[in-house]
């Protein structure tokens, strides 16, 4: 095989498997190990700088980065027998609480305002447009404002935020919390906010002479139900997202006793959480699907099922039932899911008579579409088949150089995170076309690699590996929370538990390095090794090293690390990445330092010198 | 060594044998030796040969004397009997243990001080009264826990860490075990589990005394170039005189090697070793050659390893010796002491 290229930063970067997957690449263990020593401050600005937004990510993120998380696999057939404690899940095989975790970073935090960027006196004259004052167009503007930018904010609603305040519900996110993390990025100074300004005409905004134009604008448009009496049912038929959004603002406050909210998404599950809070008491969920093919996380769908919500699977609307222009119910048909010769799912009916339900309101949360009326055809953006623009996937640049794409607008929906994430490319598209630079020529992500060696075998971080099981993030009373809509259902976890969660991290970013060089073969790193990750085996092709490994490789998407021949035997030493714990006992047994224990820190490249080409200053 | 218990968590796929543990249920406490050590290599081939075997840990007898070897046996199944005994006399507790309780399985873990010295006169009658036991030497050539003084298995003109040559001729136990009449005698390496667990599965299921002495380097003190012990000069002068395949009664026994190139020898109960022969003209099953050949070939600095003489026709203490079946210590007061009618009549037939 060839020897592992650890030079190369995404080699240890893929270890470090919830960075990996986080599209916003967050350092993730490089924050738990702070939140463990009680840094809070310093856990949230490592966050800040990589999601911009902690404390709304904490209570709302979509977490890619927990199904990644290593934890989960290597509990796999170690805990399925443990009995719980009272503040533990499972018993299963569970990742990090990492979204969770970050909250803890942004409750306990001191004061902050002091460490956030400042405009600098020198401006650099250039003028950008962000369209839509959500999370892309926020992440763009705080990229950029710092660099000299002056950034004008266009938002139709009378406060900026977008989809994290019209749409997230207040008892997942608290007003507070949005007012204060958009608040860090307007404090910069030379940001504009245009409030209850609905952009109507892209050349219009290309007229008043922006050197770069972003539009993050999201995927606006709710789909609407196709069924028979849905026009006559009108005033009884409310728009999923449109509705969550008059929730928001204050527009509605009241709906009838009993809700049907049609949809098996994340917005479903905040619609039919919030009707149970403004006068709802029969709410129930009517999806399409089956259960577990539901859009929505797991644990948004575990959320309404705990608040008493049912949610009905295999049914599929057929129509509003309405007399006298009053809305009686709806009528179902039953089907069962059919996979084709290919696995493509069928939803075929089942026969059986269709199901009626009464009800005084229903929710339509189907889906969400992008749309943009207000871009002229010929403003120099051009659209695809399906009318949506035409992108480009690395550097987010339209086909009128000057206009980006990000977010909801770019792709489709997604979430706030990879909002985030696209904002930090664009920014940086945007500045390298400001300074002149090939938007294609793009940096590797900065990394910075330390030994952690202390002692002869101390290490600077803690690496007993905490037995412990997921903790269960504590809950406000049920009879509160279901009384208003504003109050908090989640109290996020107590400095004692966020420091008990943040022991299960693994460190996955502290790596493991080998010098074959320095290796005399004794075995000492195989025998300590408690998942039996490491192998010296004779040289060959990788599916082959893989049958030969001490313990089977179950994952073969994860590294396996392979070094040069060894000096005495000319075999190889092969670690299979999957389930190792970080806990850097091969290190200590190591009689010549041949294994040491290194932190890779991997920062991504944003907007600003770093990602510009390095100037020869003159000698 | 480190300071933190080896963590609980395992890897998914950990299986457990027929006897209902893991391989992790045969280790003990956190090994407290110097990083590096070829011992911890020898524990972790104990625990392998004894979870490969199904062996019941309650089952186990470990005994062990004084030394960095000595310390080992709180290294591995945790689960088991034993018994730290003074320096030098492991095989005399040992003996005495089996001889009240015939059934537990006796590992004796001993290092070149502790039989090659101070123990020397315990190893040999130990070897000569064919104790049913694995004795295993964890032999480095040292004394380690007193900084490196070589040991009585150094060999003569090897270099000292400080670069003193030995003068002195090193005691061969491997010879000594042969001349007295050990009848399953090996030599292996720590650094090569492939040869060494199958070695320790034959000689578990061996009856009678087992002695294997396993080259195990001294990272600290014997380490270094001129040493004839170290990690680099045994792999440079390993020479294996076969491969050991451990075969159990239950498991076929399929030929993947050529004829010629195998032998197979069945033990008492029923287990197969199957041997593949490296050395062409090399016959474990005859003493007297087995000595010559080991002799020859120590005369060139080769260190011979492997399945070096088995006897398939073993007998222990307990046959010499006519013992009943029953261990000792499960006999009653009424089956030890019979009665006068009983004493009469022993005493008739020696009149």
């Amino acid at each position: 095989m060839k020897p592992t290229d650890i030079a190369h930063p995404d080699y240890f970067h893929k270890v470090v498997d919830c960075q990996w997957a986080c599209p916003a690449h967050t350092p993730v263990p490089e924050y738990i190990r702070l939140i463990a020593a009680g840094r809070y401050s310093d856990a949230y600005m490592v966050n800040w700088k990589s999601n911009v937004f902690p404390g709304i990510l904490g209570r709302t993120c979509d977490r890619p980065c927990e199904p990644a998380c290593r934890r989960g696999r290597v509990e796999e057939g170690n805990v399925e027998m443990r009995k719980p404690s009272a503040h533990e899940d499972g018993p299963k095989a569970e990742p990090v609480a990492i979204c969770r975790l970050k909250r803890v970073a942004a409750d306990n935090k001191d004061d902050v305002s002091a460490r956030m960027p400042k405009a600098p006196a020198q401006k650099n004259g250039k003028r950008i447009a962000c369209i839509g004052g959500g999370p892309a167009s926020l992440t763009v503007a705080r990229d950029l404002a710092p660099l000299g930018y002056d950034i004008t904010i266009y938002e139709a609603d009378p406060k900026a935020g977008g989809f994290m305040r019209s749409q997230v519900p207040r008892f997942r996110l608290p007003e507070s919390v949005i007012d204060e993390e958009v608040g860090y990025i307007t404090g910069i100074g030379n940001i504009t906010v245009k409030t209850g300004t609905r952009v109507d005409s892209l050349k219009k905004i290309l007229a008043e002479g922006y050197d770069a134009v972003f539009v993050g604008t999201g995927a606006p448009r709710g789909r609407d139900l196709d069924a028979p009496g849905r026009k006559e049912a009108a005033a009884n038929v409310h728009l999923g997202i449109d509705w969550l959004a008059s929730v928001s603002f204050g527009h509605i406050e009241k709906i009838g006793k009993r809700v049907i909210v049609l949809g098996g998404g994340n917005t479903a599950m905040d619609c039919c959480r919030s009707a149970k809070r403004l006068g709802g008491e029969d709410v129930k969920v009517i999806v399409r699907s089956g259960y577990e093919e539901m859009k929505a996380s797991p644990w948004e769908k575990e959320d309404a099922i705990e608040e008493g919500i049912p949610i009905l699977n295999f049914l599929v609307p057929k129509a509003c039932k309405v007399e006298n222009g009053k809305l009686l119910g709806m009528s179902f048909e039953k089907v069962k899911a059919e996979y084709d010769a290919k696995g493509r799912r069928k939803l075929v009916s089942t026969g059986e008579p269709d199901q009626f339900f009464e009800c005084d309101d229903v929710l339509v949360a189907i889906g969400q579409e992008n749309a943009f009326p207000w871009i002229e055809r010929d403003a120099g953006v051009d659209f695809d088949q399906w009318n949506m623009p035409v992108v480009d996937k690395v550097s987010f640049q339209s086909s009128n150089p000057k206009v980006f794409f990000g977010g909801d607008s770019a792709f489709g929906p997604k979430n706030i995170i990879w909002a985030v994430a696209h904002g930090h490319e664009a920014a940086v598209s945007i500045d390298k076309m400001l300074t002149g630079e090939d938007l294609k020529d793009r940096p590797l992500p900065a990394v910075a690699v330390m030994s952690q060696k202390m002692g002869i075998h101390e290490w600077s971080y803690d690496n007993d590996i905490s037995a412990a099981l997921r903790h269960k993030v504590p809950w406000q009373d049920q009879k509160l929370t279901l009384k208003s809509i504003k109050v908090e259902v989640e109290l996020g976890f107590d400095a004692k538990s966020g420091f008990a969660e943040a022991q299960r991290c693994l460190n996955c970013d502290v790596q493991t390095v080998f010098a074959p060089k320095l290796c005399i073969e004794c075995d000492a790193c195989v025998d300590i090794c408690p998942m039996d990750c490491i192998t010296f085996t004779p040289d060959g092709e990788e599916a082959e090293v893989r049958e030969r490994l001490t313990a089977p490789a179950l994952h073969p998407d994860q590294g396996l690390y392979v070094s040069d021949p060894l000096r005495m035997t000319g075999r190889i030493m092969a670690k299979d990445e999957d389930v190792c714990l970080h806990c850097g006992l091969c290190a200590e047994r190591c009689p010549t330092g041949a294994w040491d224990m290194q932190k890779y820190l991997v920062q991504m490249t944003h907007a600003g010198p770093g990602c510009r080409k390095p100037q020869r200053k003159a000698a | 060594m480190t300071y933190l218990a080896k963590p609980k968590l395992h890897h998914p796929s950990l299986s457990k044998n027929q006897a209902g543990y893991t391989r992790r249920d045969y280790e003990g406490k956190i090994s407290t030796l110097c990083a590096g050590c070829g011992h911890d290599s020898i524990s972790a081939s104990i625990i392998q040969a004894c979870w490969e075997l199904d062996i019941q840990p309650h089952r186990v007898a470990k005994m062990s004397g004084i030394g960095c070897s000595s310390k080992t046996p709180d290294y591995f199944l945790g689960n088991s009997h034993g018994f730290n005994s003074v320096h030098g006399r492991m095989p005399s507790v040992l003996t005495g243990a089996n001889l009240a309780n015939r059934d537990l399985l006796y590992l004796g873990v001993s290092g070149d001080g502790d039989s090659a010295s101070i123990g020397i006169g315990q190893f040999a009658h130990c070897m000569r009264r064919g104790v049913n036991m694995v004795y295993i030497v964890e032999n480095n050539g040292v004394y380690g826990l007193t900084k490196g003084q070589f040991s009585a298995t150094a060999d003569k003109g090897s270099k000292s860490k400080r670069g003193v040559v030995n003068s002195d001729e090193p005691l061969d136990l491997i010879g000594m075990a042969l001349l007295l009449g050990a009848t399953y005698v090996a030599r292996s390496f720590s650094g090569d589990k492939k040869q060494l667990v199958p070695l320790i599965k034959g000689a578990i299921e061996h009856k009678g005394s087992a002695f294997i002495d396993v080259v195990s380097p001294c990272v600290a003190f014997n380490n270094h170039a001129g040493s004839t012990k170290s990690y680099e000069y045994v792999r440079q002068h390993n020479e294996a005189v076969n491969r050991l395949d451990f075969i159990e009664g239950r498991e076929e026994i399929t030929a993947d090697y050529a004829p010629g190139e195998s032998v197979t020898v069945y033990q008492h109960d029923g287990s197969a070793l199957r041997l593949k022969k490296l050395a062409e003209d090399y016959d474990a099953t005859d003493r007297i050659k087995v000595m010559n050949y080991l002799q020859e070939h120590a005369a060139r600095g080769e260190v011979i390893t492997g399945l070096l003489y088995f006897d398939s026709q073993a007998e222990d203490m307990h046959q010499h010796i006519n013992t009943v079946d029953t261990p000792l210590n499960q006999l009653g007061a009424k089956e030890l002491c019979p009665g006068n009618a009983a004493l009469e009549k022993i005493n008739a037939s020696l009149r």
